[in-house]
């Protein structure tokens, strides 16, 4: 097991990732977060309220559930069997910048599914992918436009992100 | 174990949630919904938590998402229904699932063809789940054991209407925020009524307190030994519960005469606005549909403010697509 990100580095990366989408947003543009269940629905949280403190202006955020979009549902050897769970998006996407979150960007497969879910919903002005840690492994054509700490582990380790909202400390392991 | 013990307080206690969190994954591993009964009140939760994350396809602009794409469900009815076939279709279709209609009377089983053999050339068409109604009760558990699709039960003889029962604690949960204490009233035909008893298998598996109310001539004659009260006055109970299922009355089941009028029925056991003046100021009426206006219950009490009847329906959509999704996932994982 090892550390690769701790909790002060944790709000380090939240707060360069929001540096970034600050300078790259026109200013006359509407942002909002939409975090994917369950470790971006709190990382969209937190990055919400960087980028309204520093746009000085509410950034509204919601949380996706990507399970019915998922591409395993009906294949016989998937170990887990997800949960449905509500999606709780309360403002209206179309014409908004969308930044997706997500804890780790790994094969691209939950943010396709997250992709397909959104435009379910409205038609946003783009969509954006921020994500705190972007492994290598794409198994799909997809990029981070913010992301994190990037790092290249061999296909067997697992990058477990906990969160204390969720799982009562800050810390990113590879396992 | 060690590490645990040496660890921190905190620690300790979040990595000890955790492993509880592991060890209790629930996993839904039917590919049949036959019935109510036989269902544990974690898998019945299981499927109204899940039903919560189904309601919101219907109110947003896309009224429709991908997990039965591909999928053929075929309602095969071989009683009336308008309702619970519409419901059924429509949830089929928001889960991109395609849908073929069954009714007794536009098929061969007007010319006489059996059960099993409809259900083996629907099923050599490549379909992936059965939606059946029938008027024999078991006619789902015959198919599921000689078929290899998912079978879903939409009502069987007096038996069970487990998608009834679901989405009736589905709305009770919603609007009460849990089913544990309450009691509950289910008020008239319970002999020839499938509601009442996928009802009473779910209201007292999550902890409700249940009251079959009706004339003698509708209560069967096998009550003893279900977990529920009786009552042959509707006055006697109207004070005492947090919710009141007022069920049809059933014309088309009924041999002879259970009671000498429909007057005399509606001023027993109906659902009055003089009756309602005694209720609780927050009970929940609910009825199956479709409402016999002015018998079981009085217009002005099916409309009112207390009334759940519309979002009884509403809801229905959501529990459905849910069972769909699982009997379909649990029969992937199965294959």
């Amino acid at each position: 097991m090892k550390v690769i990100l701790n909790s002060r580095q944790i709000e380090q990366t939240l707060d360069g990732l929001a540096d970034r989408i600050v300078s790259e947003t026109p200013g006359e543009l509407n942002i909002a977060t939409v975090g994917i269940r369950s470790r971006g629905e709190i990382l969209a949280q937190r990055l919400s309220s960087i980028l309204s403190q520093k746009l000085g202006k509410d950034v509204p955020r919601g949380t996706l559930d990507i399970t019915l979009y998922r591409d395993d549902l009906n294949s016989p050897q998937s170990a887990v069997q997800p949960k449905v769970q509500t999606t709780e998006i309360g403002f209206d996407i179309d014409d908004k910048i969308i930044v997706l979150v997500d804890d780790v960007l790994y094969t691209g497969r939950s943010t396709r599914a997250a992709m397909d879910a959104l435009i379910d919903l409205g038609r946003p002005k783009a969509i954006k992918l921020a994500v705190l840690v972007d492994r290598a492994g794409r198994e799909f054509p997809i990029q981070a436009d913010y992301a994190g700490h990037k790092t290249d582990i061999e296909p067997g380790k697992l990058v477990q992100v906990s969160l204390v909202e969720s799982d009562g400390k800050d810390e990113v392991v590879i396992e | 174990m060690r590490r645990l013990i040496h660890a921190p307080k905190h620690k300790r206690i979040y990595e000890t949630m955790a492993l509880i969190r592991k060890s209790k994954q629930f996993r839904w591993n039917r590919k049949h919904l036959l019935g109510l009964r036989e269902l544990s009140a974690e898998e019945i939760t299981y499927i109204l938590d899940t039903a919560k994350g189904f309601e919101q396809i219907s109110t947003r602009s896309v009224k429709k998402a991908p997990p039965l794409r591909g999928k053929v469900v075929v309602n095969l009815f071989f009683e009336d229904s308008t309702r619970t076939r519409n419901s059924f279709a429509l949830a089929a279709n928001r889960l991109s699932a395609d849908i073929i209609e069954f009714t007794r009377k536009d098929s061969s089983v007007s010319k006489g063809e059996t059960l099993l053999d409809t259900a083996r050339n629907l099923e050599a068409m490549g379909i992936d789940i059965v939606v059946i109604r029938h008027n024999a009760a078991g006619a789902p558990t015959f198919l599921s054991r000689n078929i290899n699709a998912s079978v879903v039960n939409a009502g069987d003889g007096f038996c069970e209407h487990p998608t009834q029962g679901l989405l009736d604690v589905y709305t009770i949960r919603k609007i009460k925020g849990s089913l544990q204490g309450l009691k509950i009233a289910i008020v008239g035909d319970i002999t020839h009524s499938r509601v009442a008893r996928s009802d009473m298998w779910a209201m007292t598996k999550l902890g409700a307190e249940v009251t079959f109310v009706g004339p003698p001539t509708l209560i069967p004659a096998e009550v003893g030994r279900l977990p529920v009260n009786v009552s042959y006055s509707l006055d006697e109970v109207i004070e005492k519960v947090d919710v009141i299922n007022m069920l049809r009355i059933q014309f088309e089941r009924m041999g002879g005469n259970p009671f000498p009028s429909i007057r005399e029925y509606a001023h027993y056991f109906g659902l009055t606005v003089e009756r309602m003046k005694r209720a609780k100021p927050d009970i929940l009426v609910m009825h199956p549909g479709p409402i016999n206006r002015g018998l079981e219950i009085e217009s002005e009490v099916a409309d009112g403010r207390n009334s759940a009847i519309l979002q009884q329906v509403t809801n229905g959509l959501a529990v459905r697509m849910a069972v769909l999704f699982l009997v379909n996932q649990a029969a992937a994982q199965t294959s």
